[in-house]
């Protein structure tokens, strides 16, 4: 079963058999990233332009790694503070990429739907790698194979996702994909860092920290923006952290098992203690690696679509 | 002398109490009689069997961009594009650029407005340049033809002015019309704060920051009893508050949008620009609060917020495109299709909602189709199915936020003044 549209958007956009397909895939790229020579042919003559409207290293080098592993021809166009700021619009952008004759489009955008926009102009499949607070699909397939290769599966987990969530992207996807394959999500965070209907996403909310990790199967830790504090939204950092920072105090409030994951990058001290980011529950190193096995995945999905198409 | 007939068709005007078929008779613009089997001899005939025949639709807000933005729409395309959608009169906000703050502009778009078919009633800025401090000349902008204050694409954000603009416009009585707003709790916002919003990760406008300002306002018009009509009514709770003004008999109307009468916040997540409007798409169920105040008189009127932008503007990122949608064109179609048609309003509310309302609040002579007065009705074909093609409209920009939609029911001819202003 192939997927079903030329590009990924977002996870709400996936369903179910989908995701498994792309896991599943991911997961043999895994062993792949485990051999001497990393590389294999699959997309050799595909060009791949990493597109960043917004400054990004992980992602974009998790992207890159992963197109080279699978030998395209990468492009990086980074427009922040270059062409944009002398009046390009966005649609001019789309133009440049279907011009170069890119097959595949990876990008980031700040601003919700960015992709979306491009989707729909281009003829090149796109992979959104971040629009503004909306989606960031492969942030969150990665980190549901980083769950799924510890537990064997996501139905009936208890994820708590913990932190900026009305402004998170990576929240957003999680949120979609978890519910999806059935786990049981808790938001945590202040009320004002919640969307206002967050009830109707279908997940459980608390403001308490402290009474979520006793249930909790995995611990989610999300960046929190230092430009948030002191606004209105919360009024210090300090004031957040000793309510919702992951400490090796409250973390013993946990089951044994449990697994602590964060999107980086992490404010050390502010939303998870370095001793928590860097202990023995920490699977945070496995998310990055696993990051360049599910771009890898959706590079192969999506490629090998458009080569098949060009060979009827 | 100029002749004509229009036969057989079933003419509606709740004002003249007419409910019936019947041919009417226009000479040198002037209805000479209106009865069955009219004898007349070198009249230009119109067929209008099968037609409805009603009092010329008045569009009480419409942004016609002229001065300042003639690349969206002029005076003369806005004007043809409202006659083609039924409309015989129609008022325009000040917003342009310059603003309509002075009696120079205002005379300016009733010079302009002069050459179209149809009646144009400039609203002039409640203050200067629309800062929110200082009131305009209202009574010489009324002197020149000016018939209501709007500072309309934002609220007046300080309750003194506002409550001073109510008050000053009782010496003319004249009508405030405000686009209510508050303008912290709408900061930064491009769609309605709601479910929808959650899940695109766009930043909301609360539903909060338009009901704040609507009960704000209710309570200093009922303090200095003044006029006030709340335009683009778009919440269940600003209908709620609407309704219990109205009540207690304070002089407030409103009116309602078409798009947020048949469109929510779900048609966002296409992203579609022509989606963005303010006050935002809201949700189903403020939409049926909206429907059910237009049927039941809590809302006067139906008015379009014609909002003309460019393709080039309207084609970026959602929260970069600016506010509104075209609507004069799609308006009594959508109308016809949605609720006439349905059976969720009469024709008689049709010609309340869409004519007669808009010109009282707005102060201006009622159109009736009676013996003796000017030719101003429009022609409908209740049965036209027609598919809304952007690049077919007439007017000068295509935000239209109906693409695709099927309707059934148009404006077959509009007559405005006496003239013909409208031939499908
Ligand atoms: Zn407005």
């Amino acid at each position: 079963m192939p997927l079903r549209n030329k590009d990924i958007l977002g996870i709400a956009e996936l369903n179910v058999d989908e995701i498994d397909l792309i896991l599943d895939t991911a997961d043999s790229f895994s062993e792949i990233s485990q051999r001497v020579i990393k590389k294999v042919p699959t997309l050799r003559g595909k060009t791949v332009v990493n597109f960043f409207h917004e400054p990004s290293t992980r992602t974009r080098i998790s992207f890159e790694i992963a197109e080279k592993r699978l030998s395209a021809d990468s492009i990086n166009f980074a427009t922040s503070g270059s062409s944009f700021s002398k009046g390009e619009t966005l649609l001019d952008t789309v133009r440049n990429l279907e011009a170069m004759n890119a097959d595949i489009i990876v990008m980031r955008h700040g601003i919700p739907g960015a992709s979306h926009f491009i989707a729909s102009r281009a003829h090149a499949s796109v992979i959104n790698a971040g629009d503004g607070a909306h989606e960031h699909p492969t942030q969150a397939l990665l980190d549901m194979l980083t769950i799924r290769q510890h537990t064997g599966s996501l139905e009936n987990l208890t994820v708590a996702i913990v932190g900026d969530i009305d402004h998170s992207r990576v929240a957003r996807s999680n949120i979609f994909g978890l519910v999806k394959k059935k786990a049981r999500v808790i938001l945590v965070a202040p009320p004002t860092l919640l969307p206002h209907r967050v009830d109707d996403l279908g997940v459980e909310v608390s403001y308490d920290f402290e009474s979520v990790i006793p249930k909790a199967d995995v611990i989610m830790m999300l960046r929190i923006q230092r430009e948030r504090q002191g606004k209105v939204l919360i009024p210090s950092l300090r004031e957040y952290s000793r309510y919702y920072c992951l400490t090796p105090e409250r973390l013993k409030l946990a089951p044994a098992k449990v697994l602590v994951m964060h999107p980086g990058p992490l404010n050390r001290g502010v939303e998870i203690d370095p001793a928590v980011a860097d202990g023995p529950h920490s699977i945070i190193l496995e998310q990055v690696s696993n990051g360049i096995a599910v771009r890898m995945a959706l590079l192969f999905l999506l490629g090998g679509r458009s080569s098949r198409e060009q060979s009827n | 002398m100029e002749q004509i007939i229009i036969r057989n068709g079933h003419v509606v005007d709740p004002s003249s109490q007419l409910n019936e078929q019947a041919d009417i008779l226009i000479r040198d613009g002037l209805i000479e009689s209106i009865g069955r089997d009219l004898q007349i001899d070198d009249a230009h005939e119109i067929d209008a069997t099968g037609k409805w025949i009603i009092p010329g639709l008045c569009d009480m807000h419409v942004h016609l961009r002229e001065p300042g933005r003639e690349d969206k729409e002029t005076i003369e395309s806005g004007t043809r594009a409202a006659a083609a959608g039924g409309y015989t009169a129609l008022a325009c906000m000040p917003n342009t650029s310059p603003v309509n703050d002075c009696q120079s502009v205002t005379q300016f778009i009733i010079d302009r407005a002069g050459r179209t078919p149809i009646g144009v009633y400039p609203i002039a800025a409640i203050t200067k340049n629309l800062e929110g401090n200082e009131l305009t000349e209202m009574g010489e902008l009324i002197e020149c033809g000016a018939v209501a204050f709007s500072d309309d694409g934002r609220c007046v954000a300080n309750g003194e002015v506002l409550r001073r603009a109510l008050e000053y416009a009782r010496r003319f009585d004249r009508t405030i019309i405000e686009h209510c707003e508050d303008l912290h709790l709408a900061a930064g916002g491009s769609m309605h704060e709601g479910t929808v919003s959650a899940r695109l990760g766009l930043q909301g406008i609360p539903g909060l920051a338009e009901e704040i300002m609507v009960s704000r306002d209710i309570q200093i018009c009922e303090y200095v009893r003044g006029r006030l009509h709340i335009a683009h009514v778009s919440t269940e709770k600003s209908v709620e508050l609407i309704r219990a003004a109205k009540q207690r008999g304070i002089r407030v109307t409103a009116e309602v949008t078409p798009h947020h009468l048949f469109l929510t916040d779900e048609a966002v997540a296409s992203f579609d620009t022509n989606t963005k409007m303010n006050p935002p798409l809201r949700s189903e169920r403020d939409r049926t609060a909206c429907l059910a105040g237009l049927l039941d008189g809590t809302i006067d009127c139906i008015a379009t917020d014609h909002a003309p932008h460019t393709i080039t503007e309207k084609e970026v990122e959602y929260s970069l495109a600016p506010n509104g949608v075209v609507g004069l064109e799609t308006a009594l179609s959508l109308i016809l299709t949605h609720l006439v048609h349905t059976r969720k309003m009469d024709l008689q509310r049709l010609v309340e909602t869409m004519s007669h309302a808009p010109r009282k609040i707005l102060g201006i002579a009622p159109v009736v189709i009676a013996t003796g007065r000017v030719a101003d009705m429009t022609i409908i074909d209740p049965e036209k199915f027609w598919v809304v093609d952007p690049s077919r409209l007439i007017s000068k920009s295509k935000n239209t936020a109906f693409r695709g939609w099927t309707m059934r029911g148009a404006a077959e001819m509009t007559i405005a003044g006496g003239r013909i202003a409208y031939s499908g």
